[in-house]
């Protein structure tokens, strides 16, 4: 489903974010992507997004090049990820359910899906009794499941999340966690970049972990806490 | 895995719900559109004062132009009105017959570009000059008229060189003394009034330019404060026609109040001025009255207010949302 063939990314001040970086994520897979600060997560997760071109290899995302992708087709493109980032980017100056209402308006959806969809994703992450509310009434928690409800309303085969916990109580975390795995248990592939190390462990999920730029490693983290264990998966390199 | 093809439509993956069909993505689109309207609308009535004067400014940089395109149309009408009333005057030698005057008048009658002839005899003159001076008693007694007979000559076209040929094939005859044609006042008129157009021209060129500069600064501004919503709706996939689709319409909306400031601004003018325009004209005893804009013409001036606020618009748009990039 993504497809890095060696991807080398160099920002316009000449800084190197990755060098030659290659892996494969099949469908319905649930990754994480760690490393410390810096280390280049963001820059791939926006290359996935076509947000920014690699300068070198080749990034596939459900088998399309985009290096050949037209400018046109870039919207298109970002349509079928759903994207979660640690600064939530909601508008505040529109209630929760237009916010999440945003990718189906884009996409052109009837107005009578758009509120089926809308209330049906809010009541996923537990927030339908607040769709009339205002972002900004909500506590951090609350906005990052409204950006979690936006990025999967249109039921996209992909999700990124870069950070979805990062400034959230472990409680919390957990919670966005289980809300992950529900929806890579109906077929959604996830990658989801952190650097809290602990999470990773408890999740028992493959784990690509980058180095100034460098893939260091790609393997399931040895289980600590052995309550995890039964969701233990093998994977493949 | 790696395959070489065209990138192919995502939007047909097969997770991806669909959309029902080309009728509801219609539907959707014109409810986006009528909603970006009515957004763009809503959000330059939140600001009145600003919105009122950036439409004000409009209007006053699309009046001047009107204004002056009306002073035009109606110095215009009026010239027209001169130039068709202008005839000739030819003076006769003095001890022309009656019979020779005859015959020059039935020639003339006979070209096609003269509508009309009148002759006036000396004693016609003479009667009418006394008249017009109250002199009846002194001149009633003057034994030897001096006037010559004089053919007035109504041209058919008012073409300046037209006349000309007309008047030099009139001094040619025989009989002829003098013909009298003052037309170096109609050139010179012709001669400003293109000049008043190439003015109107100009003026009008560069006020628009200056509303597109204007409404692309306006409109740069309301891009920037909304920054952070076009970034995410770029985020999620949102089109370039979409995410400029709200300030188009703010562009109208500008186009639009600008232009019915402009209606209202003309009329204003006119108005001004209608009232000593009549006194005027009544002063010579004419009938002249000021002409407004016609309904093709306010329809124009409405057309191109619209255009110059979606053009500005367009503009303003296509040079900041490129600048505008998730990152
Ligand atoms: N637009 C940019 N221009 C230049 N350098 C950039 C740009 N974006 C990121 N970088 C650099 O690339 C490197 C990788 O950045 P990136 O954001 O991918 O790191 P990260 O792993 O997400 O870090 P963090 O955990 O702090 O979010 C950093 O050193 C950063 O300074
Ligand atoms: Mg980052």
């Amino acid at each position: 489903m993504i497809h890095f063939d060696r991807v080398a990314k160099r920002y316009s001040n000449g800084f190197e974010a990755l060098k030659s970086v290659s892996f494969d994520i099949a469908a319905g897979e649930m990754v994480f992507l760690t490393g410390h600060s810096g280390a280049g997560k963001s820059t791939l997760l926006k290359l996935i997004m076509a947000m920014e071109q690699p300068s070198r290899g080749q990034v596939l995302v459900n088998g399309s090049n985009l290096n050949r992708l037209a400018d046109r087709h870039i919207p298109l493109h970002r349509r079928q990820i759903g994207v979660v980032f640690q600064n939530h980017q909601l508008l505040f100056d529109r209630s929760v359910f237009d916010n999440v209402a945003l990718p189906l308006v884009i996409a052109g959806f009837p107005p009578s899906d758009v509120g089926r969809r809308v209330r049906a994703a809010l009541d996923k992450v537990g927030l339908l009794h607040k769709e009339a509310r205002n972002p900004l009434e909500l506590s951090g928690g609350e906005q990052q499941r409204v950006g979690i409800a936006r990025a999967v309303v249109n039921k996209p085969k992909i999700l990124l999340a870069d950070e979805p916990t990062g400034n959230l109580d472990p409680e919390l975390s957990a919670e966005i966690m289980e809300l992950f795995r529900q929806f890579n248990e109906v077929g959604v592939t996830l990658l989801i970049a952190s650097h809290d190390i602990e999470l990773l462990r408890r999740q028992q999920k493959r784990v690509l972990a980058l180095r100034e730029g460098e893939l260091l490693s790609d393997q399931v983290p040895t289980a600590l806490h052995s309550d995890g264990a039964k969701g233990h998966r093998g994977h493949h390199e | 895995m790696s395959r070489a093809r065209k990138a192919p439509l995502p939007t047909r993956a097969g997770a991806r719900p669909k959309v029902t069909g080309v009728s509801d993505r219609a539907r959707a689109w014109r409810q986006h559109h009528g909603r970006s309207a009515r957004d763009s609308l809503r959000r330059l009535l939140v600001v009145p004062v600003r919105s009122t004067l950036t439409v004000l400014m409009l209007g006053i940089a699309l009046a001047l132009p009107a204004l002056l395109y009306l002073a035009l149309a109606n110095v215009g009408q009026l010239s027209g009105h001169w130039a068709s009333s202008h005839q000739m005057s030819a003076y006769l030698k003095a001890g022309a017959r009656p019979a020779a005057v005859e015959a020059l008048t039935a020639t003339l009658r006979a070209r096609p570009d003269v509508a009309a002839v009148t002759a006036i005899s000396p004693e016609q003159g003479l009667a009418e000059f006394a008249r017009q001076t109250g002199l009846t008693g002194a001149l009633a007694n003057v034994k030897n008229n001096p006037l010559p007979w004089v053919l007035l000559v109504q041209p058919v076209g008012t073409a300046p060189e037209s006349l000309a040929t007309l008047r030099d094939q009139l001094a040619a005859e025989l009989v002829v003394d003098e013909v009298r044609l003052d037309m170096a006042w109609l050139t010179r008129l012709q001669a400003i009034m293109q000049l008043g157009q190439r003015f109107a021209l100009g003026l009008g060129c560069l006020l628009g330019l200056g509303m597109l500069l204007a409404i692309g600064n306006t409109l740069r501004l309301a891009i920037e404060n909304r920054r952070e919503e076009i970034l995410v709706v770029k985020l999620v996939g949102g089109t370039d026609a979409f995410v400029r689709r709200p300030f188009l319409y703010t562009g109208l909306w500008y186009g639009a109040g600008g232009g019915i400031w402009a209606l209202v601004l003309t009329q204003l003018g006119l108005w001004l001025v209608s009232k000593p325009v009549a006194q005027l004209a009544n002063s010579y005893g004419s009938q002249f009255t000021l002409q407004g804009l016609g309904a093709g013409e306010t329809l124009i001036l409405l057309m191109v207010a619209l255009i110059i606020g979606w053009l500005g618009a367009w503009l303003a748009v296509g040079r900041h949302l490129r600048d505008i990039k998730p990152q």
